[in-house]
This record gives C-alpha cells, structure tokens and sequence, in this order.
C-alpha cells in the first residue's frame, strides 16, 4: 500500500493510536499511521477527506491530535514520547495547518457544488431524500447523473467561479472590542486577512518576510494593528515599526499611479486648463512653498487622512480588478497600458475621440435604430415601486352591503316568475342534469379540480412527491433505451429492479394508506400505468434478447 | 432636419429637436439680426452648443457679408475639443443634404502644449517649459543668428511653416487639435503657428477665453479679428472672474528678490553689448525716438513681449525721454524695484487706490507717471535688443513692468492692498503687495467695442441682469429658458434639519458644531445607502472639507460609507485628483458605487461632468460663500456697491448661488438623464437664496421640500430613484420635450414654445 513514490514530510515516532503504539507519516497527499514492527498502515486518511484537526490544550497531560474527517469519524494520536512530544505534536499540526487548505478547497468544491444545488433546488433535496436516504438508489449513482449533466451543459459556469470583490469597508468591520483590562481585542477572520493581503499588498509582503521567522502571527497581527500604518491619522510613529516601510511603499505606489495619469482625457484636471495665468498674476495665489511650510500637525494628520482614503479606495478596486482577464482586455482597448502613453501621443486620439464623442451625443435627438427591446411592462408601476401594501379596510365590503345585497337577491327570487313558454323538454332537461352531475359526461374535466377538496394536502403532498421519485426512476430507466452497450444493459435491469423496488417499499404503503383512509384508490392509478409501461418495455426487450441469443 | 427660423433656413443635424433649442435658436437670431450682445441662459444638456452652431453656421452662409466669422470661446480644453466634434457633426450634415463639400474652414486654438509636435519640446508636461523651449528654437533673433551659425538649433517644423506654410491657406474642413497635429506632421509645419495664422480666414474659430479677455494674449493673437465676427462665450458664468485675474498682479518678496537678480542681469548684458556691438543698442534708441508704432511691428513669436493693457492709447506716443536709453531706463527699474521693496516693509494692512499709489511713488522716489505707463512697452524692446534667449526667467520683471503699466494706466476700478502677514499665519512674514482689479468690465470692453454681436451663454446665469451690470454692457436679448420635461428628472431638495431637528448650515456660528457634522454625516450615509453608483459631494471650501473628513473619521460614519460605497477625495493636487476621479469613474462603472468629496468652486466643480451614473445625486453641504473676510474681496464688494449699485449682500449670494447651480448642475446633462440635487443648508430654502438660482432648478422646489429632515429626504429619494429607474424610451418625450418637424410646426407647439424663453 505505501507506496515508494510518495514523498513523506514528515514522520513522527511513538505515537499512539487505540493504545498502540507505532508511527506517524505524514505524506504529500495522505497521512498515515502504522503499527509498530508492522510494514503496512492500519490508519490513512487523504487530506482531502479531513475536515480539520484538533489539539488538546496545552494543560492536559495527554498530548493529542485529534482529525476530524468530513464523514464525521475521528482518529485520535497520541503522542507519546516523553521527552519531545509537544514538539511533535506542534511539528505535525504546523504542517497540518499547512497542507489542509490546499486539499479542503479540491475536495470540498464538489462537495459544496452537490450542497448548494440540494440547498437551492427543493425538489431535488426531497429526491434526494426519498431515492438515496431510503437508500433506493445509492448516492453515487444519483450525482452520477445530476452533476454530469449539469457539467455538460455548461461547463464554463461551474470551472469559472466569479471573483468576489473586497468589501470597502473591510477594515472597519475588524472593530476592536475591550477586554476588560486595558486591552483591545480584534477579531481576525481568514476573509479578512485575505482582503487585508489583497488591498496591500506591502502587508503581504511583510508578513511573509517575517511571520514564520521574526514574528508569530499573533504578534505580526498585533503589531499591525499597533502601528502607525493601520492608525493612519497618527503622526508621531516610532522607527522601530515594521510597517514603516509599507506606508513609504505605499506612497510611493500613490505616486506612481499619480505620475501614470489617467487615460481618459475628459478627466485630466492637468490638461484641463488651456492656458493658466502666469505666476503673479490673477486675484488669489496660494504659492505652495508657504503653505506647506507652515501647516500643523493637525492639517497634516488631515490630508493624510484623505490620502489615505483616495489610497484605500484605489486599493480595493484594483483588488477587485486585478484578476479579471477582461479588465485587461479593456484597458487595452481604452489606452496602452504602458506607461509611455503620455509622451507618444499617437496612442490617445482614439480614446480621446471616442470620449469626446460619447461627450456630444444626443441619444434621444436621433431615431433609434438599434434594435427593438421588448419593454417591461408594468400593470402597477405603483406597487412595483413600493413593494405590497396590505389591503385597506374600505376596499372590503362592509357588512351593511351584504345586507343590502342579500335582500336585493331575496327581492329578485320573491318577484322570480319563470318563462314557462321557453323551457327545455323534460328528456333534454333531464340528460342536461345527467351530463352535468358527477359521473356524468360535462363533469369529467372537473374531477381534477375535485381532488383538490377530497385529498387531504397531506397525502396530496405524499403523492406529488412520488411522483417526482418515480419520475426521476422512470428518467433513468428510459434513458438507458436503445440498450446498446453492456453497461446499459447492467444497467437497465438495475433500474427496474430499482422501479420494482420503489413499488414495493414506496408505492404499496402509500396505496394501503389512502386506502385506509377509504380515499378513491385511483389516486395512484397513473403512476402504477407509468410502471406497467415501462415494466412491458422492459420485458419486451428481455423476449427480444433472449430470442437473439437463442 | 430643416428649420425654418423666422425666414432663415436652418439645418439642424439630428432628426428630433427640443423646443427649447428652437427658441433658443429665435432668441440668438434675434441678436444677430440686431447686431447687439445677448445673454442667454439655456440648462446644460439641452444641446445648447449645437443649436447655437447650427444657427450661426446658418447665418454665415445666408449672410456671408454680414457675419463673416464666429469666434467661439469655452473654458476648458475638452469643451474646446466637444465643440468642435459637434462642428463636425454639423458639417457632414450640410454636405449630407447638400450634396456639396462646403467651403468652411473651422479650428480650434489651443496653446503650444497642447499642439506642438516638436518631439524634444512637445515631451515637456508644463504649458511653461512648453513656451520657453518653443520660443528658445523660434524667436526672430535665434533665427537670424541661424544664418550665420548653421549649429544653431532651430524648429524644423516652424521653418517650415515659415518658408511654405503662408502661402497657401489651410484647405476647407474642420480641424480639431489632434487634426491639426495630423495636418501638421503630414506636412511638416508646425500646427501652432499654422493655427494661429489660419484664425485670421478661418470661419470658425474655437479657443479659450484667455485668447480674448486677457490683453496680454488678446493683443498678440486675436487683435486682427475682422470686426463682423460673433462672439460666443460659452459657460460664461463665471467671465469676469476671468476678467479680473488677467488684469490682477500679486508680487511678494520672493518676485522682487528674483527681479532684483533680472535687472542685475540686464544691467551686465547692457555692459557687455556695449563693449561689443553699441551700434544695436542706439538703433533701438533711434527705433524708441521715432515712436512705438515701429517698435511694435512685433514678430509674431516673440510672444512674451505683450502689452498688459489695452493698445492704441499708448502705441501713438513715443517712449518718454527718461527711459529711452537702456541704462536710464535700468536704473529707473532699480528705482522702482527698491520703492516696492520698501512697500512691502510694512507691519500693518495698507490699502489705497492707484491716485494714492501714484502720488507716494512720486513724492517719494520721483518717478513719474508718463514713464511709468511705458514701462512694459519698454521691457520688450530691451529685451528684443538683448535678444534674451529664455524669457522664463525674466517672468519677475516682465511682471514689475506690467504691474507698472496697469497702475499708471488706470485710475479706476483696481485697488492696492499690501498684507504683511497671511490672515491665518499672523506671525510669520509673508508680505503680498496685491494689485487687484475690481472691475470685470475693463478686460471686457474692448471685445464689447469691437465685434458687432457678443453672446453670453452658460447653463447657469441667474439672475440675469447682473451680468450686463458688472460686465457693463447692453444686451438687446435677455432670455432664460426652461428645460421640457416628460418626467421631472430632476430632483431639487432642500434638507434643513437632522433627524434630531438640528438646523443644518455651514454659517461661520455653526461650522464647528459636532452635531452638524454628524447630521452632515448622517446625510451622506443614509444616501450612500439609497443611491444607486455615483454621489458628488461638494462642500464649501477645502479646509471645511478637510476638517469634516476628519470628523467623521474619529465619529466612525466613513468606515459605515464605505460599507456601501467607495470614498474617493479631492486633493489640492490635480493630478492626484485626477487619478482619484479616474477611480471614482471606475468605481461607478463595475457597480461597486462610489462617493467623491469635493468643493465649490474646485477644479471638479467647475469642468468634469457627472453624466448618468457617474452622478445619480449630488449633495451640496452648505451654500458656498466666498471667503468674506479676504480684503480683495471687500475692496471689491465696496467698489460694486459704488459703482453699479449692487448690494454687497446681493453679490455674494449671486456668487454662492451660481457656484451652487453649476455644483449641482454637474448631475443632470441631459433629458434622458436624472439625479438628485440635494441642498444641504437651511438657508436655501429662503426666498432671496432660492429665488437666485436658475429657473429651470427653481421650478421643481416644491413648498413641500424646503426644510426636510435626512429622513424625509431618503424617502424622497427612494420615490424619486424608483420612478426615474423604470425605462425611458422616445415615444414618452414625443410631443412634449422632443418634437419632430411635423410638431414644431404646428400652430400649437409654436404657441408654446413662446411661452419657453422667459424675457427679463
């Protein structure tokens, strides 16, 4: 079973499972655990099956890890050796930690996929229950079918997953809560710190630089959190702080995408201006050098309040942007990327032309001729608008006016004096009444309405998803016609062993109950027609067959 | 389609027309046919650029003797750039309908930066360095040193120019910037000198307004304009602010510290001329006697030598006799540079007028008037006769010169004020001698004097009638017109209160008020929650904003925005404006949404426009008053008080309002576009504030929305937003706000759209 080419990380000695003493591997795709003196693991679990690991705290006497598995069964270590067992421990979850992620997302995609279309499809979850729970057919077989054809049909939606964006507001959302003393807690979540690397990268940087050697990640979280770089609007910063560098980093990316410019022209408050005042003239200077020299503190915490910001923003949308191909794309098409645009300017008139005509249209001044769309079309734009508005008590008739309108019919039947000239022949009458009473000829469309009052919902409920289980059967058996292959051969006869078996354990109960209920037993009559039909299919291509072999 | 207005054949370029750009249209034939000034408000979005082109294209070709050229003035390049492109769009009409290539030739002008192809000098980002360096390659004497000495650097593309590019005009078509870039390269002449040649027989001319208002570039580049021409200045609200900064100068004690090191320099170049070749020097002398008029065959690139004021008065006497030799006139600018520096030893405010400024400078250093009005005149034949290479440099004393001819020119209208500390610094020494112009109208006056009609236009110019005041001129229309509506797709509310019945205002009293700022803050958040994309903000100056910002980062409300939106601010730097702008348009293109802080009478406020998403609302906290307690700013209140009877009170509500309107106005740029105007300050709702801002805002206040609570406001909103969101296709303007020809000419629709134009 352990095979050579397995690369292992990491083996880990006197470790205990079930009162056993043996080894601890941990492999590139699997960890494994091994008797002691036996060559062959008694314990192996892919990676990609563990939900997480566990560790006991670090009072106990006993050292443990603990792998949960996605089936919901565990398997406990024991660490045993006296001497450096919390250092194995803590070298195995170390690694652990590491390893784990990369196989959740493999694993847990499809698992999340089936999840979120039983979640999202009601219908198919009570399939799911009725033919997999009552264990008619197994589950592999049913996702079989399901996810292979939604694969099919569009294999682009479920490969390309949309990039989510960073909330803007990431930051705030990590508030600090107190924790009793004079302390501040902040709680990170992986999202966050992911959204945190994502906006700055610089951050990132950092924490790769120093976390696993400098600093723990506590203290790299708490340092940040301290820092001047997080507190923008904190002036007096000691040097020792890390993220100094992050925040000149920062700045210095500020100004590079400054000095890149922007590629559209209508926005270019530089070229705005056509010919601005010389120096001197004009009502109001404000000649910068004094300005800036004579700031406070206060109105320089200020801007870099509003640098930060302009900053943030900036971030979050290049962060939401950097992955998507079509971004590029676009920039491409709007201007060169590069950043020598600016001095050769054979690149922007196309851009500049296009703003400048989009700038000039009058779409409504010329006559459509694009092509026709159907415009929505509200009854009540009103309620569109404004979402339900309960009903108000005048649109109800009032009591006075059911008075009024009973006696009104009361009046009407008082002075009723049949046309006896016109009446229909008693026999055209009668055979009237016949096709219109129940049973008769007028009044079978009606039955269908029918059930609806005799059947209780509960067993109108019951039925409808029968019919579903036996619809999804049907599907599969049907679809194994023309049986051409062997594999469709196997399994054809599995369906309708499968169709037989949903008649006995589903179907007859359901029959012996309304019957108890002395409900009309023709309730069920077309489904027991559906399987008849495909039962005679199925035995006529069983004669067929055993006539070609014979 | 074809019109017919009032007997003249209009071809208007699309196949729908609003009403209000046919009256529109009335209204500028009118003032054409009058040969007068006009004022004419018309709402942005509306097609006020097209109608006015359509109208007076129509009127050249019908009347080729009568109007002969349409000078067409915006503020900004891309509105340069827009103008031109609906030009365009115009002309391929005409030859569409016509069948023939017309023979119109239409340009824009726009300053060397923006034109130069020159590889070395086009690469320089500042409009300055742009000058210099094209100056340095081109000034007359640069080339005549050529002759003797082939290694001097040249532009190849203005020899060019200059060898061929004369003789033959431009051909017919329509050129924008980048066109004439093309044209340019394609035949090796530079477009800048192309251009500016090419105004004087084009028939369409579109450039800025500085080509027009400011006499230091109006002389060089727009004095031959013939007289019949049109003048169009558009988005005119705020022109005699233009006005007064070209004519204001400021000099601090670093300008006169660099002065002094540029007369020392002068004085070293004269000596040395004078050992070498004195001969140049008594041919000026000879030129000076002989009078300005020969002097003043100035070489059209020697740009930097204009004039400050307003020619012909001067141009007619010689120099006067004190300052005719280079030395004199040397140490007449010493003297003059060690008056000013003992001005600006002062410890207190000194304010006077130029009579004042004149007597002192006479009793005290014995320097004439007469001589002083030649002062710049002067400069620039010392500096020709030099032949000083980089004018940059000599920027401080072409700066002391001008200003010497502004304050002996003029006794009226400009006041002097000599500060020696900045307000918020009072001890640090800063002293500013400011040499402000109080009176719009003198930069104007001349454009008045000399083009038959002039045409005042903007979507914001309420209330009409002060503009003919301060500019000092009559108009023979006035005319504000509505904006047509199918669906009122603005919406204009007046918040007064918090939800916690605090008065919202940004008055000086209430400014640092906690409770304010949070119920300003509330404001936005509850906005941010409610507005699909975009949201403008603009507050009323930059420090407000700042302070603001900074509060409601300690209260908490910007990380609760930005779970909603991004926050995007602007910056006293444009260009880290611009890229957080750029972001901001992002933001609101892939529907994440986006909120940008900015200010009245900024950079943003003044050119970028919000159109659909990019604005779905825009809040104005507070009115945006000017800074009262500016000094320039009372001089000039007490001088409008004087001298047109305008209360100070009444301007600057005028000023706050109109710096309102066109912040709000930045939302709506068009019929089939909507958004929100939120005012944000009590003060709105009273009569003499609302009743100043433009008619086609005013008319959709309702009583019901002039003192609303943040709550009430949301709930607006949501109503408004819902209702705008449904689609809005052409058959609902149909008959209403979009008329086909058919309609336009019916009895009833004529009758109507009278009813448009509202005539003060």
């Amino acid at each position: 079973m352990a095979s050579l080419s397995e690369e292992v990380l990491l083996v880990v000695k006197k470790v205990r499972q079930r009162k056993q003493d043996g080894t601890l591997y941990l492999m590139a795709e699997r960890i494994a655990w091994g008797p002691e003196g036996k060559d062959r693991f008694t314990v192996s679990h892919l990676y990609a099956d563990i939900r997480c690991q566990k560790i006991s705290p670090d009072g106990k006497s006993k050292i443990q890890l603990q792998l949960v598995l996605h089936t919901g069964e565990s398997t406990t270590f024991h660490f045993a050796n006296e001497s450096s067992a919390l250092k194995d421990r803590d070298a195995a979850k170390e690694l652990l930690q590491q390893l784990l992620p990369k196989f959740k997302k493999k694993a847990n995609k499809e698992l999340e996929e089936k999840n979120r279309m039983l979640q999202e499809d009601p219908v198919l979850f009570q399939l799911y229950k009725d033919l997999v729970v009552s264990q008619v057919i197994s589950a592999e077989e049913f996702w079989a079918n399901r996810l292979g054809g939604i694969n099919n049909t569009d294999p682009g939606l479920c490969d390309n997953k949309q990039e989510v964006g960073i909330s803007g507001a990431f930051l705030a959302d990590i508030r600090p809560q107190t924790d009793g003393c004079n302390g501040l807690r902040y709680n990170l979540t992986a999202d966050i710190i992911e959204s945190i690397f994502r906006t700055y990268p610089a951050v990132k940087q950092k924490y790769s630089e120093n976390v696993p050697h400098n600093l723990t990640e506590k203290e790299f979280w708490t340092r940040f959190f301290q820092s001047h770089y997080f507190h923008r609007d904190r002036i007096n910063t000691g040097t020792q702080d890390i993220f100094s560098e992050c925040a000149k980093q920062d700045d210095k990316g500020l100004k590079s995408m400054v000095s890149q410019g922007v590629k559209n022209p209508l926005v270019d408050l530089l070229s705005l201006e056509d010919k601005t005042l010389d120096e001197g003239y004009g009502l109001c200077t404000s000649t910068p050098s004094t300005s800036s020299s004579n700031r406070t503190v206060k109105d320089s915490s200020n801007s870099a309040i509003i640098k930060r910001f302009n900053h943030h923003s900036a971030m979050v949308l290049a962060a939401g942007s950097r992955k998507g191909d079509t971004q590029v794309d676009q920039a491409s098409e709007t201007s060169s990327t590069d950043g020598n645009s600016r001095d050769s300017d054979f690149f922007q008139p196309p851009v500049k032309k296009v703003r400048l005509q989009e700038a000039i249209e009058y779409e409504d001044l010329q006559r459509e001729n694009g092509p026709k769309t159907v415009a929505l079309n509200l009854k009540k734009a009103d309620r569109y608008a404004h979402g339900p508005v309960p009903l108000q008590s005048q649109q109800y008739t009032t009591s006075q006016d059911i008075i009024n309108s009973v006696n009104y019919i009361q009046h009407e039947m008082a002075n009723y004096k049949p046309n006896l000239t016109q009446v229909l022949s008693s026999t055209s009458a009668s055979s009237a009444i016949a096709a219109l009473s129940p049973g008769g000829v007028l009044m079978q469309a009606g039955a269908q309405q029918a059930i609806n009052q005799m059947v209780p919902p509960e067993v109108q409920g019951e039925l409808k998803h029968l019919y579903a289980a036996a619809g999804e059967l049907l599907r599969h058996f049907w679809a194994c016609f023309p049986v051409n292959t062997p594999f469709l051969e196997e399994k054809v006869m599995k369906m309708k062993s499968n169709l037989e078996r949903f008649q006995m354990t589903k179907l007859r109960p359901f029959q012996d109950k309304i019957q108890r209920q002395y409900l009309s037993t023709n309730l069920t009559g077309h489904l027991e027609e559906m399987l008849q039909t495909a039962y005679s299919k199925f035995h006529i291509w069983q004669t067929r067959r055993m006539m070609r072999k014979t | 389609m074809k019109l017919n207005i009032e007997g003249l054949l209009v071809y208007f370029p699309y196949d729908y027309i609003y009403p209000e750009q046919y009256s529109y249209m009335l209204e500028l034939k009118r003032t054409l046919d009058a040969k007068g000034h006009g004022v004419l408000e018309m709402p942005s979005g509306t097609g006020k650029t097209i109608s006015l082109l359509s109208l007076i294209v129509a009127y050249q070709r019908a009347f080729p003797l009568e109007v002969t050229k349409l000078i067409y003035c915006s503020r900004t390049v891309p509105e340069i750039e827009k103008v031109v492109e609906e030009l365009r769009k115009l002309m391929e009409f005409y030859s569409k309908e016509t069948g023939e290539t017309n023979n119109f030739l239409a340009l824009a002008l726009s300053s060397r930066k923006n034109l130069c192809i020159h590889p070395e000098v086009s690469s320089l980002r500042f409009g300055k360095e742009v000058d210099g360096k094209c100056h340095s390659l081109t000034a007359s004497y640069i080339r005549a040193q050529r002759h003797s000495n082939p290694n001097q650097p040249v532009c190849r593309f203005y020899e060019e120019f200059d060898a061929v590019g004369r003789q033959v005009p431009l051909p017919a078509g329509i050129y924008n910037l980048d066109d004439l870039k093309d044209f340019g390269r394609r035949k090796g002449w530079c477009p800048y000198y192309l251009a500016r040649y090419a105004i004087l027989h084009a028939n369409i001319v579109v450039y800025s307004y500085h080509y027009l208002l400011d006499p230091k570039i109006a002389d060089l580049v727009s004095k031959e304009l013939a007289k019949k021409s049109v003048v169009v200045f558009d988005e005119a609200h705020n022109i005699d602010n233009v006005c007064i900064d070209s004519m204001s100068v400021n000099i601090t004690r670093r300008t006169l510290d660099r002065c002094q090191n540029n007369v020392d320099t002068l004085q070293n170049t004269i000596q040395k001329i004078k050992e070498t070749d004195a001969a140049k020097l008594r041919e000026e002398y000879r030129r000076l006697v002989d009078g300005l008029k020969e002097a003043s065959v100035a070489r059209e690139t020697d740009i930097y030598l204009s004039n400050p004021v307003l020619p012909d008065e001067i141009l007619q006497e010689a120099v006067p006799g004190t300052i005719r030799t280079a030395e004199h006139f040397v140490g007449f600018l010493r003297r003059f540079l060690e008056y000013l520096k003992s001005r600006l030893r002062v410890q207190h405010v000194v304010q006077e007028s130029t009579p004042q400024f004149l007597k002192d400078i006479f009793d005290k250093v014995c320097i004439d008037r007469k001589p002083l009005r030649f002062c710049a005149e002067r400069l620039q034949s010392l500096l020709r006769t030099l032949e000083i290479a980089d004018i940059a440099d000599f920027s401080a004393v072409t700066l002391i010169s001008n200003f010497a001819t502004l304050v002996s020119t003029y006794s009226q209208g400009f006041t002097i004020i000599i500060e020696p500390f900045e307000d918020r610094t009072p001890t640090i020494a800063n002293p500013v001698l400011h040499f402000s112009c109080m009176d719009p109208s003198i930069a104007i006056k001349p454009v008045f004097q000399r083009f038959q009609s002039v045409v005042i236009t903007s979507g914001t110019l309420s209330p009409l009638d002060i503009y003919p005041r301060i500019l000092d001129f009559r108009p023979v229309t006035m005319a504000s017109f509505t904006m047509t509506l199918a669906r009122t797709c603005l919406c204009p509310l007046i918040v007064g209160r918090g939800n916690d019945q605090v008065a919202l205002s940004s008055k000086f009293e209430t400014r640092e008020d906690f409770a304010v700022i949070r119920n300003y803050g509330n404001l936005l958040l509850e906005m941010s929650a409610v507005v699909p994309d975009g949201i403008v903000a603009f507050f009323t100056s930059y420090v407000y904003m700042e302070n603001i910002v900074a509060s409601w980062y300690e209260q908490g409300i910007l990380e609760n925005i930005q779970r909603n939106k991004l926050i995007f601010i602007e910056t006293q730097d444009a260009a880290e404006t611009s890229m957080a702008l750029e972001k901001y348009q992002e933001a609101c293109e892939n529907g994440r949404g986006a909120i940008l802080l900015s200010v009245a009478r900024g950079k943003v406020s003044e050119g970028i426009d919000f159109v659909h998403h990019f604005g779905r609302a825009v809040i104005m906290f507070g009115v945006p008053y000017v800074y009262t307690q500016s000094r320039i700013l009372k001089a000039r209140l007490e001088y409008l008080r004087d001298q047109f009877q305008i209360r100070e009170n009444d301007f600057l509500t005028f000023d706050a309002m109109r710096h309102a309107a066109q912040c709000v106005g930045r939302a709506i740029r068009g019929k089939t576009d909507y958004g929100l105007m939120i005012f944000a300050d009590k003060r709105y709702a009273r009569a003499d504030k609302r009743g100043k801002l433009p008619r086609w805002i005013q008319e959709h206040i309702t009583d019901g929305s002039l003192n609303l609570t943040v709550d009430e406001t949301v709930q607006l909103s949501k109503h408004f937003l819902r209702q705008m969101a449904q689609p809005f296709r052409q058959e609902d303007q149909l008959g209403l706000s979009l008329l086909t020809l058919e309609q336009l000419q019916s009895e009833e629709m004529l009758k109507k759209i009278t009813q448009i134009a509202h005539q003060t």
